[in-house]
């Protein structure tokens, strides 16, 4: 059984169909990315699958629906969100955002251990943890918002588009913090408009084209994949 | 400043010196400027009370409700059923005043269940809504069954009386005359520390926390785990109690009540109190609320002034009052939008606000590139 499995997934907005019908399934450890065009229905999947969408078809985490549970009880569930666009608490400090992130959590003790954890891979934010979070560049906000969904203790993190509208510069280093979080073991599904930078990381991919997968597999394979590298790759 | 400083490391000190200050202002207040001012004393604390009330759905959760008062005026007016000859019911204050507030915090939840999907401008529009629905049925409901005594109002509410010791009356405690005034504000004072007491540890506490989450954002929060319907309805809840306390303590002192008084500028003002004196932020909205309850009666001089030089009154203190008001809003809006007397952490982000901005075109060009 897949930590997390998506059957005939489909959401409309009114009359507009985003996501129509998809499956998709992560096991535990994994890393796996889910590629598109903008406005192919990455987003809208991901936040039918925590909740924020009402949605058609079947959800299954860890052996148990989610089908028609509230985002804060999938978030206690374990799965973690880190929206798109970051969704930090822009007039919290950075502390007070990570501390946040572990609302639900009553081990003090572990949760003060998880804090200079998050420090230790992120010491940006521990130069500027009593600074507002609004005040952090991009790729900081960035930092901050996967620290802080971290800082849960999540058995999924779900990461919408961490790439969007960062530097060069920037974007790499948020991708080498990513793959550092996989390596320990995180299961971690990527929704990334950047599919050069996706399949890199990744080990399986789904690439999704409005609203629908048209391709499934390997992200080796993907990567070489003629239509994948026509369309996503700029060749 | 150097007494600042000399109490600031004497904590003990400075609390004795501000509960005697408190204990002898209406006596200070009443011998220098007369006993009319003890009753605006008394008003004074009312609005602090309604002002810290307010202050939990729109400082600490960010939920902009414009019809207030309807809490107030639900509590004023369950103490009027209950407490006088309109239905001959003579309950005693303490079973009416936790009704009032208990049903006040109903209406809250009722006003707060169907309007969680609103946020911002639209929310007020709905609040506001709710606050005039209920002062046109106060004004209304005197037919065909009299409810309300419409817009005459209800007459001749019980004043507070613990055992045989009736607040309405002066009485004389060791050798000192001590007036209703004085010991409404004595009584008005115990309220106004216990609901300081709960802002204070609800500020501090996990749903708090949630609150400000909310706050900054919805979505993000609910990804936190926070159960945002339950944690928004909670704020109108306990800011919907604390104006129906307010509302029963206001009718007892008054002993009369009408739907004049619940009207939409009164809503209006509390907020304004919260605004002026620092959104969130306990001491600054007790500064707001008794700015703003003093001022305007400090403005009647004007009117004695005016006959004094001029020999009639040219510009009537009551229009003057919203002329004043209303510039120094935005005044305020312009020069201090953090409020009078902000926390230090309000002050620090209105005053980042232009570096926040600057990082945020920063990162426009962080997409560009």
């Amino acid at each position: 059984m897949s930590l997390l499995q998506v059957e005939g997934l489909h959401i409309h907005y009114g009359g507009i169909q985003a996501v129509r019908g998809i499956d998709l399934k992560i096991d535990e450890g994994e890393l796996v990315c889910l590629i598109g065009a903008n406005g192919a229905g990455k987003s809208s999947a991901l936040k039918g699958i925590v909740g924020l969408l009402p949605h058609g078809g079947q959800v299954h985490y860890a052996g148990a629906s989610l089908k028609g549970r509230p985002t804060h009880a999938i978030a206690a569930a374990g799965l973690a969100l880190v929206p798109e666009g970051r969704g930090i608490f822009a007039r919290l400090t950075v502390a007070e955002n990570l501390a946040m992130g572990a609302y639900l959590r009553r081990d003090a003790d572990a949760v003060r251990a998880d804090y200079e954890r998050i420090y230790q891979t992120f010491p940006r934010l521990a130069e500027r943890r009593g600074q507002l979070a609004g005040l952090l560049s991009g790729g900081e906000q960035q930092m901050l918002a996967i620290g802080r969904a971290l800082m849960g203790r999540p058995r999924l993190l779900l990461l919408d588009e961490p790439s969007m509208g960062l530097a060069p510069l920037m974007v790499r280093n948020i991708y080498e913090t990513i793959q550092a979080v996989a390596r320990e073991g995180m299961t971690i599904l990527l929704v990334e408009q950047n599919a050069h930078l996706a399949l890199q990381v990744s080990s399986r991919g789904y690439v999704m084209e409005s609203g629908a997968i048209t391709l499934a597999g390997p992200s080796a394979e993907l990567a070489a994949d003629p239509q994948v590298r026509a369309a996503y790759l700029g060749e | 400043m150097p007494i600042v400083n000399y109490l600031r490391a004497r904590p003990r000190l400075a609390l004795v010196l501000v509960a005697v200050l408190l204990a002898a202002l209406p006596f200070l207040v009443g011998a220098g400027l007369g006993k009319s001012w003890v009753r605006v004393l008394d008003f004074a604390l009312l609005y602090v009370m309604l002002a810290l009330g307010l202050n939990i759905v729109v400082g600490y959760a960010g939920l902009l409700d414009l019809g207030y008062v309807a809490f107030y005026a639900l509590g004023a007016y369950l103490y009027a059923w209950l407490a006088s000859p309109h239905f001959g019911l003579h309950l005693p204050f303490w079973a009416v005043l936790p009704l009032g507030a208990l049903l006040a915090g109903v209406f809250g939840v009722l006003l707060g269940a169907p309007t969680l999907r609103l946020r911002g401008d639209y929310l007020a529009i709905v609040t506001l809504g709710f606050g005039e629905i209920i002062r046109i049925f106060m004004n209304n409901l005197n037919a065909p069954v009299n409810i309300t005594n419409g817009p005459q109002g209800m007459n001749l509410i019980d004043p507070i009386a613990l055992g045989g010791f009736a607040l309405s009356k002066t009485h004389q405690i060791f050798g000192f005359s001590v007036s209703n005034a004085h010991l409404y504000y004595y009584l008005f004072l115990a309220f106004v520390l216990l609901v300081m007491f709960v802002a204070l540890r609800l500020q501090d506490s996990r749903i708090g926390r949630a609150w400000a989450a909310i706050r900054e954002d919805e979505l993000a929060a609910s990804a936190m785990g926070i159960d945002t319907r339950n944690v928004k309805l909670l704020a109108f809840a306990m800011g919907a109690t604390f104006g129906g306390l307010a509302g029963g303590l206001f009718a007892a002192f008054q002993g009369f009540i009408s739907p004049e008084s619940f009207g939409l500028m009164e809503s209006i003002m509390i907020l304004c109190m919260i605004v002026l004196g620092g959104m969130g932020h306990i001491p600054g909205v007790i500064l707001g609320a008794v700015l703003l309850t003093v001022l305007p009666e400090a403005l009647r001089y004007v009117g004695d002034l005016q006959r004094a030089v001029l020999g009639h009154v040219a510009v009537d203190p009551a229009d003057l009052r919203m002329l004043l008001f209303g510039c120094a809003l935005i005044l305020m809006m312009l020069y201090r939008p953090e409020g009078l007397w902000p926390s230090r952490q309000r002050k620090r982000e209105l005053h980042a606000e232009d570096e926040v901005a600057a990082h945020e075109s920063a990162s426009l060009y962080d997409a560009r590139g």
